[in-house]
C-alpha cells in the first residue's frame, strides 16, 4: 500500500515535471505544445548517448541532456511557432503536432526503432519505508520534483524575467507597452520547459528503463492530461494534477486492472472537465469587453 | 462605416496651423520630445486616422478630445506602435521611430494606460509597478535563481522605488494587494504609476477621469499638474471631462473622423464654431451651448 503510494507519487512526480513544461508555455505563448512530449524522447536520448558513448558521469549527462534539450526548445519556437504568432490557434496546433512527428521520425533515422536499454544512473541500494520497499530511483524523483518546484515558484515570484512571464501570461499587449520583451519572454519559457523535459526524460528512462523514439508519446499525453486536470495555465494546477493523476495511474493498475488503467486515468478527467471545466486550479476565463 | 459616408458629407474646413506647436506662443523654441507628422492609418478602405500633426514638448499637458468615434485611441494606438502607421512618421526625442516595436516605443519613452483597464490583477499592485521597473533592473535570469547579491540589491532598490511611485497616490499601504482586488478609482490611478516605472518622456493617458465622481477628478487633476511638474515630462491625455480637460491643458487637439479640426488653447477651443459643430452638430437657435464642455461629456 504505502509503496504503491509512493511509486504512484513518483511517476506523478515525473508527470508533473513535464506538465510543467506544457503549462508554462500554454500560459504564456497560449499555445498547446504537442512537440512537449517528444523533448524528453530526446532528453533520454541524449542521456543514453552521453553515458553510453560518450562515458559521462550521471549528473553530466543530466546536465548535458538538459543543455541539448534548452537548446533545441529554443529553436523549436523560433523555427516553428514565431513565423505563426498571431496566426489561428489551430494552425499553431498542427505545427506542433508535425514538429512532433518530426521529432520522432527524427530519433527513427538516428537511432533506429530498436529499444534501447536505460543504463542505470541513479546505482542507489533500494529503500526500507515502513513495511515496504521502494526503489531509490522513486524517491530521487519525487525530490527533484519538490527541488523543481520550489525553484519554479520562486522564480516566478521574486524575479524580474518571473514576473514578466506572468505579466505576458496575463496581458500580452500591455506587458509589451510596459517595456516587456514578449519575444524574449517566450523563448525563455520555451527553454524552461524543454529543460525540465530532459529531467522528466532522464527520470522516467530510470524507472521504466527502455528507450525507443515514442518513448515520449504517451507520457507527453498523461502530462498533457495532468496540466488540463490541475487547470491549464497554473504552475501548481500542474504539480496538483500530476501527482493525482500518478496516484491514480498506479492504484488502478495495482487494484483494479492493468490494461483498463490508463481508462480509468482519462475517465477521471472527464468527470473533473464536467464538474470543474477550468480544472481543480484553473483560473476562471473572463473575456474583456 | 458610417464614418466614411458621414465623411464625404461633411465638409470640415480645417484650422491649420503651420507650426508643429499647439499653443506657440508657450512653446516656440523648446526641443519636441514627440512630433507626429501627417500620421494616418487605414484599416482596409477605412481611414481611420488621417494627416495628424501634433508636437509636445516637455512639462506640456495636451488634452486629446472629440466625440465618440473619432479615433482618439487610435491615435494612442500608433503613437505606442501596437498599430503600424499607414502614413506619416513620428519622432521621439527628435528620432524617428520607424520599424520599432512596441516594447522599443516603450523602452524610447512613451508610456501609456488604457481606457479599459489592463492591469496585471493576480500580481500584487507592487508588482505591478515593478513590471514596469523592469527595464531599469539588470540582473541576468541566474542571478536570480542563485540570489546573487546583485539581485538582492537590485530587488532592494526596485522595492524602494516602487513604493515612492506608490506613495504619489497614497498608495503604499495597498502594495501587497493583488491588483484586480483594488476598487476602479485605485485601479486607475495604479495603471498612471505603472506606466511612469517606466520613466517615460511622454505619457499618454487614456480617458484618466473615466468612472471617477467630480471630487476623484478634481483630486486627479491636481496629481497629474503635479506628475507634470516633477517628472518633467509631457503629457498627452484623451478625456471626456472637459472641466478636467480645461483646467489643465495647455494645448488641446480636437479630432472628428480621424482629422484634427481644431488646435488651440482651451479658450481658442472652448469658442471655436468648428467645435462646437463637431460636437453638437449644426445648431443655429441654440447660441447659449458655445461651450462643448456643458455638452460635451459623454458621462454626464
Amino acid at each position: 500500500m504505502v509503496s504503491y503510494l509512493i511509486n504512484g507519487i513518483s511517476l506523478g512526480a515525473v508527470y508533473a515535471i513535464i506538465a510543467l513544461g506544457y503549462t508554462m508555455v500554454y500560459g504564456i505563448a497560449k499555445m498547446l505544445n504537442f512537440a512537449h512530449g517528444d523533448v524528453i524522447m530526446v532528453g533520454g536520448y541524449m542521456a543514453y548517448c552521453s553515458t553510453s558513448y560518450m562515458g559521462f558521469g550521471p549528473l553530466t549527462s543530466v546536465l548535458f541532456s538538459m543543455l541539448v534539450c534548452t537548446i533545441l526548445g529554443i529553436v523549436v519556437e523560433k523555427l516553428a511557432y514565431k513565423p505563426l504568432r498571431g496566426a489561428s490557434s489551430l494552425a499553431v496546433l498542427i505545427t506542433a503536432i508535425g514538429v512532433s512527428y518530426f521529432l520522432q521520425n527524427a530519433a527513427l533515422l538516428i537511432w533506429s526503432s530498436n529499444p534501447k536499454a536505460f543504463p542505470n544512473l541513479f546505482d542507489l541500494p533500494q529503500v526500507q519505508v515502513g513495511d515496504s520497499v521502494v526503489t531509490s530511483v522513486a524517491l530521487v524523483t519525487i525530490a527533484s520534483c519538490i527541488v523543481i518546484m520550489l525553484a519554479l515558484t520562486f522564480f516566478t515570484e521574486k524575479t524580474k524575467m518571473g514576473k514578466a512571464m506572468r505579466a505576458v501570461s496575463e496581458d500580452r499587449g500591455a506587458a509589451a507597452l510596459m517595456g516587456i520583451n514578449v519575444n524574449s519572454t517566450i523563448s525563455v519559457t520555451f527553454a524552461i520547459g524543454s529543460g525540465l523535459a530532459a529531467v522528466a526524460g532522464v527520470l522516467l528512462c530510470s524507472a521504466y528503463p527502455t528507450l525507443m523514439p515514442t518513448t515520449g508519446a504517451m507520457p507527453g499525453i498523461k502530462a498533457f492530461t495532468a496540466a488540463v486536470f490541475g487547470g491549464i495555465g497554473s504552475i501548481p494546477g500542474a504539480m496538483l494534477g500530476g501527482i493525482l493523476l500518478g496516484v491514480i495511474e498506479i492504484f488502478a493498475k495495482a487494484y483494479v486492472s492493468t490494461q483498463l488503467s490508463d481508462a480509468i486515468v482519462f475517465a477521471v478527467l472527464i468527470v473533473v472537465l464536467i464538474v470543474k471545466p477550468t480544472g481543480l486550479l484553473g483560473r476562471k476565463l473572463t473575456e474583456k469587453v | 462605416m458610417t464614418e466614411i459616408k458621414a465623411k464625404k458629407k461633411q465638409e470640415v474646413k480645417l484650422v491649420s496651423v503651420p507650426s508643429p506647436y499647439i499653443v506657440p506662443e508657450r512653446n516656440a523654441g523648446e526641443p519636441l520630445v514627440l512630433e507626429a507628422t501627417h500620421l494616418g492609418i487605414d484599416f482596409g478602405g477605412l481611414t481611420a486616422v488621417d494627416d495628424f500633426n501634433l508636437g509636445m514638448s516637455k512639462n506640456e499637458i495636451t488634452g486629446l478630445i472629440g466625440p465618440n468615434g473619432a479615433g482618439k485611441t487610435t491615435v494612442f494606438n500608433l503613437l505606442t506602435k501596437v498599430y503600424q502607421q499607414t502614413r506619416g512618421t513620428i519622432f521621439l526625442g527628435g528620432k524617428d521611430t520607424i520599424g520599432m516595436s512596441t516594447t522599443q516605443m516603450n523602452r524610447a519613452g512613451i508610456a501609456r494606460t488604457f481606457q479599459n483597464i489592463r492591469l496585471f490583477d493576480s500580481l500584487s499592485v507592487e508588482d505591478n509597478v515593478k513590471i514596469g521597473l523592469h527595464n531599469s533592473i539588470d540582473y541576468g535570469m541566474w542571478q536570480g535563481v542563485f540570489r546573487t547579491p546583485a539581485y538582492r540589491k537590485q530587488e532592494k532598490q526596485a522595492h524602494e522605488k516602487a513604493m515612492e511611485l506608490l506613495s504619489i497616490f497614497d498608495m503604499q499601504d495597498e502594495a501587497n494587494v493583488p491588483a484586480g482586488s483594488l476598487p476602479y478609482g485605485a485601479q486607475r490611478r495604479l495603471e498612471i504609476v505603472r506606466a511612469l516605472a517606466t520613466e517615460p518622456k511622454v505619457l499618454l493617458l487614456d480617458e484618466p477621469a473615466a468612472g471617477m465622481n467630480p471630487s476623484e477628478t478634481s483630486e486627479l487633476m491636481d496629481t497629474i499638474s503635479k506628475i507634470r511638474d516633477d517628472f518633467g515630462i509631457a503629457i498627452l491625455l484623451i478625456e471626456h471631462d472637459m472641466n478636467l480637460v480645461m483646467g489643465i491643458c495647455e494645448g488641446i487637439v480636437v479630432l472628428n473622423f480621424g482629422r484634427i479640426i481644431a488646435k488651440g488653447t482651451p479658450s481658442e477651443i472652448q469658442n471655436n464654431p468648428v467645435v462646437v459643430e463637431a460636437y453638437l452638430g449644426k445648431n443655429k437657435e441654440n447660441k447659449e451651448e458655445k461651450n462643448p464642455g456643458k455638452k460635451g461629456g459623454k458621462n454626464r
